[in-house]
């Protein structure tokens, strides 16, 4: 019973975060599409975006909350999809996506460092 | 399960969301890398941007983009669905988010 | 009319086939109509349940083309592909013999979502007052009807890839005890209705509501009883 209670108490937690993460990536995406779509016009060179990102402290922070965002929503949406159309569930899948989202945590910081610092 | 079973808006609306996640997911950690290139210096970004002026690297480009409005489009539906208190019209978000991705995608492609 | 309809009617256990009849085409028939008489005139080894033939009991719920129906409300013209028809068993349940499912888990699950009222008075206390007009009362109506068919369990996809989601139907029935001022499960049910067999495996792909022969919409109180559960665990009650 207590074991029960443990994990429905920990897929609620779960799914509260992986909402909660949802509602700030809606607005992250759509200032990212529409940015996307101003910066693509007429196509864009490197030495461009970064003359436009390098030094802003405002894109910086915005984009380390998205990632942030993301690395929080994307393994627990790859959990479900995991546990129903794979079959796999347990520690062992639990341990992968945690590792899946330093991955995404460290490696996304980077890219924003690499364009925003 | 059969298809005529799953033949309804909510399902498509389902797969799409799911589909797309699974794609941005796996799509990540290449789009970071490439960011990321940018540490090596402005010429490792170019080089990079050079090679992604490819058309099969344009549309795959396009095919992220779709993808990711996409997502976002299934994803407010469910937030709506299971935040806002019931109403008949929610059986239209299916389609209402499938318009609106549409509409980014188009967007995004008249802007190349 | 003397058109025919060709049939083909599941036969056997899960491990079965289909097999075909010939069944005259009348005006106004039914599929239930078709199943009676494949039964009756052609061959009485057909299993198939039904009671109330006017679409108040559930009973005759079978996949008609694919979908899961009642058959006693299914005009054959409206379900016919041409003049084909195929009738077999609700999925997502063990097949007992031919039309005929074991209900046994779509009822248990019932039980598991803690789909039973637990009151707290006695016929000696005075009786609840409860507003029709309330709230609560309102999202209660908009489920109670549920006659246990099983066609939003047999239509669900979840249901079908994870063995121990309780489905849309026990999940349903918790949900109009949740708003019920009266009773007094409280936490122990919210408990029961969470985690991944229960309201967070829901994924809205909204064939239950879409299916539902009386209405309902399940989604809505999944998503109901998310926001519930969401909001003990935030308190830390869960």
């Amino acid at each position: 019973m207590k074991r029960d209670a443990n994990a429905a108490r920990q897929e609620t937690l779960l799914w509260i975060a992986q909402r909660a993460s949802a509602a700030v990536l809606a607005v992250c995406v759509l200032v990212h599409l529409a940015t996307l779509i101003y910066a693509v016009r007429g196509g864009l060179s490197a030495a461009e975006i970064l003359a436009r990102t390098h030094g802003s402290t405002l894109w910086l922070g915005f984009y380390s909350l998205f990632v942030l965002a993301v690395a929080v929503h994307a393994p627990i949406g790859l959990r479900t999809v995991l546990a129903e159309w794979i079959g796999w569930r347990g520690t062992w899948r639990d341990a992968f996506l945690l590792g899946f989202a330093m991955l995404i945590a460290g490696m996304g910081l980077r890219a924003v460092t690499a364009v925003f610092a | 399960m059969d298809w005529r079973a799953r033949n309804q808006a909510g399902y498509w609306a389902f797969l799409v969301h799911r589909v797309s996640g699974i794609a941005l997911a796996l799509f990540l950690p290449l789009h970071f890398w490439a960011l990321g290139q940018a540490l090596e210096g402005e010429a490792r970004l170019e080089s990079f941007l050079r090679w992604s002026e490819q058309p099969l690297v344009k549309a795959s480009e396009w095919t992220i983009v779709l993808l990711l409005a996409a997502h976002l489009a299934g994803g407010l539906r469910v937030l709506a669905l299971e935040f806002l208190p019931w109403r008949d019209w929610h059986k239209g978000l299916a389609a209402l988010a499938a318009a609106v991705s549409i509409a980014v995608g188009l967007a995004f492609a008249l802007a190349l | 009319m003397s058109e025919s309809l060709r049939v083909r009617v599941w036969r056997g256990t899960g491990d079965g086939e289909y097999r075909a009849y010939e069944v005259p085409r009348h005006a106004s028939q039914t599929v239930l109509d078709v199943v009676t008489h494949i039964q009756r005139a052609l061959d009485p080894t057909l299993a198939y349940r039904f009671a109330c033939r006017v679409g108040m009991c559930g009973s005759c719920a079978m996949t008609v083309n694919g979908v899961a129906r009642w058959t006693c409300r299914t005009h054959v013209d409206k379900a016919v592909k041409g003049n084909q028809l195929e009738i077999g068993p609700l999925r997502n349940l063990p097949v007992i013999r031919d039309l005929v499912t074991d209900m046994r888990e779509f009822f248990d699950k019932w039980a598991k979502a803690r789909g039973k009222f637990e009151g707290g008075r006695t016929r000696g206390d005075d009786l609840a007052r409860v507003s029709p007009d309330s709230e609560d009362r309102k999202l209660i109506e908009a489920g109670i009807e549920c006659i246990g068919c099983g066609v939003c369990y047999s239509a669900c996809d979840v249901v079908a890839w994870n063995p121990d989601y309780l489905g849309p139907a026990a999940l349903n029935r918790a949900w109009t005890l949740v708003k019920d001022e009266r009773d007094t499960a409280g936490l122990e049910r919210l408990r029961a209705v969470a985690g991944d067999a229960g309201c967070h495996a829901c994924h809205s792909h909204m064939s239950c509501t879409e299916r539902c022969p009386k209405g309902i919409a399940p989604t809505a109180s999944i998503a109901g009883l998310k926001r519930a559960v969401g909001r003990a665990a935030l308190r830390g009650e869960l």
